[in-house]
């Protein structure tokens, strides 16, 4: 069988298994909108900062949407892992020696499907919840910025959710790991979204510079975990 | 004369610095039912675990469905099917989809699939139940029928009957008879002695991680 169809395989199983455990819809979902909400009532009754334009919450909500979405990939990852190792169908993968590449990028697909749905909602929240508004001229780079970040997100969360799964104290383990590493998509998005949306007067042309960092950090992750993923899943 | 399907000598395993094998030397032919039997920690899961690649060797010879474990102990894993205490199954789907997954890595066709399942009795209203509503008898079926989508020639079973009643035991006790008469051969480590040595066709004892005195196949 080819890589690419044992990909599609493993993510079709993982976005099945989803659908019928309602896990993401009933637990992440809710705790993403949670999430949001609380950065409203934290930050809403600040004071507009000295000669912005834009609330306090407008300023921020770009990095409030993708700090959401990191909380949010946790539980993804852990989920992900989780219908992996509760009977042993890790071991048993390694066993029938199914391709870890595709294993990693089936994997991988079905984490972003389901982190690019959770996004879109994060972003249709700020723009009620903050009163964010979204100009038509940043819409290429924000549709630019949201395969990025989310292909970068996937990737890196099921390496390390893979690294993490056979250690003892995987739910503290995986944070610990993962969002240091996963620091130059939260700037990097943050800063395409900021300019996407026009947050303090920023141009456009500043967002893709960070869009390209943002795509270069999905590459890098992409093709180490396409590499990676069999020796971390082996032993 | 078929040369045989595991062909161990003088195999020395070594887990956390411990030989947890310490030179086991074992034959199993086509077609057998071989039951180790032995004390917790002798090295039993170890030996089954040897032979389905999981783990290096650090001396002797070991063949495997022909595959060298000392060259390349990847090699024989698509060959081999492992049931350890955990069934590898993927509790929120149903039966069918279960053996069609695991099929399927192989590229096993809906027809195998669905032989598969009525091999194991589990066609009809079961291969639609998840696995999650399953009886533990009815899952370890399940694992067995994937274990047959995967076309697995050696069949290496960590405590088979644990956790069964004894309604379950006897399913999967047919089960495997069934498995060795289609052409698999089978490895069963167990301590339920009375019920895996009715099962086998072959006891091998398993102490220190060493084989004990082979005896003639009865």
């Amino acid at each position: 069988m080819t890589s690419w169809r044992i990909a599609r395989l493993v993510a079709g199983k993982d976005l099945r298994i989803e659908w019928r455990s309602r896990v993401a819809l009933n637990q992440v979902l809710p705790f993403a909108a949670v999430v949001m909400v609380m950065f409203a009532f934290a930050l809403d009754r600040l004071p507009r900062p000295a000669g912005a334009e834009d609330s306090l919450l407008e300023s921020v909500a770009p990095g409030l949407v993708w700090l959401a979405s990191l909380f949010s990939l946790l539980l993804l990852v852990q989920r992900a892992f989780a219908v992996e190792t509760d009977d042993g169908a890790l071991d048993a993968l390694r066993v029938a020696r199914v391709d870890a590449g595709a294993l990693f990028w089936g994997k991988t697909l079905a984490l972003a499907a389901q982190l690019a749905v959770l996004e879109a909602l994060l972003l249709v929240t700020a723009v009620l919840l903050y009163g964010t508004e979204v100009r038509a001229s940043g819409v290429v780079l924000l549709i630019a910025t949201w395969v990025a970040a989310t292909f970068g997100l996937a990737s890196v969360g099921t390496l390390y959710g893979g690294l993490a799964a056979g250690a003892r104290g995987r739910e503290t383990l995986l944070p610990l790991l993962l969002l240091p590493v996963v620091a130059p998509v939260l700037i990097g998005a943050t800063r395409a979204v900021e300019a996407a949306l026009g947050t303090g007067g920023t141009a456009i042309a500043d967002g893709w510079p960070w869009v390209g960092v943002v795509a270069v950090f999905a590459v890098v992750f992409g093709a180490g975990g396409t590499l990676a993923f069999g020796p971390l899943i082996d032993e | 004369m078929e040369s045989p399907v595991v062909e161990l000598d003088g195999v020395v395993a070594v887990l956390g610095g411990f030989p947890a094998l310490a030179g086991a030397t074992l034959t199993v032919q086509r077609s057998e039912i071989v039951l180790l039997r032995g004390p917790n920690g002798a090295g039993k899961t170890t030996l089954l675990r040897v032979c389905a690649g999981l783990v290096p060797i650090a001396r002797g010879q070991a063949t495997v469905l022909g595959c060298d474990l000392a060259v390349d102990r990847a090699q024989v894993r698509p060959l081999v099917g492992l049931l350890g205490h955990r069934n590898g199954l993927y509790l929120d789907l149903s039966v069918q989809e279960n053996v069609r997954f695991w099929g399927a890595t192989v590229g096993a066709t809906p027809l195998e699939v669905d032989a598969a399942l009525e091999r194991l009795g589990l066609a009809g209203r079961l291969a639609g139940l998840s696995v999650r509503r399953l009886s533990a008898g009815q899952q370890r079926r399940t694992a067995l029928a994937c274990l047959v989508a995967r076309r697995a020639q050696l069949w290496l079973l960590d405590e088979p009957h644990a956790g069964l009643d004894a309604a379950a035991r006897d399913e999967v006790d047919a089960t495997l008879r069934q498995a060795a008469a289609a052409g698999a051969t089978v490895v069963v480590a167990s301590h339920e002695l009375e019920r895996a040595g009715a099962l086998a066709t072959r006891c091998v004892h398993v102490v220190g991680g060493q084989i004990e005195a082979e005896p003639v196949p009865r």
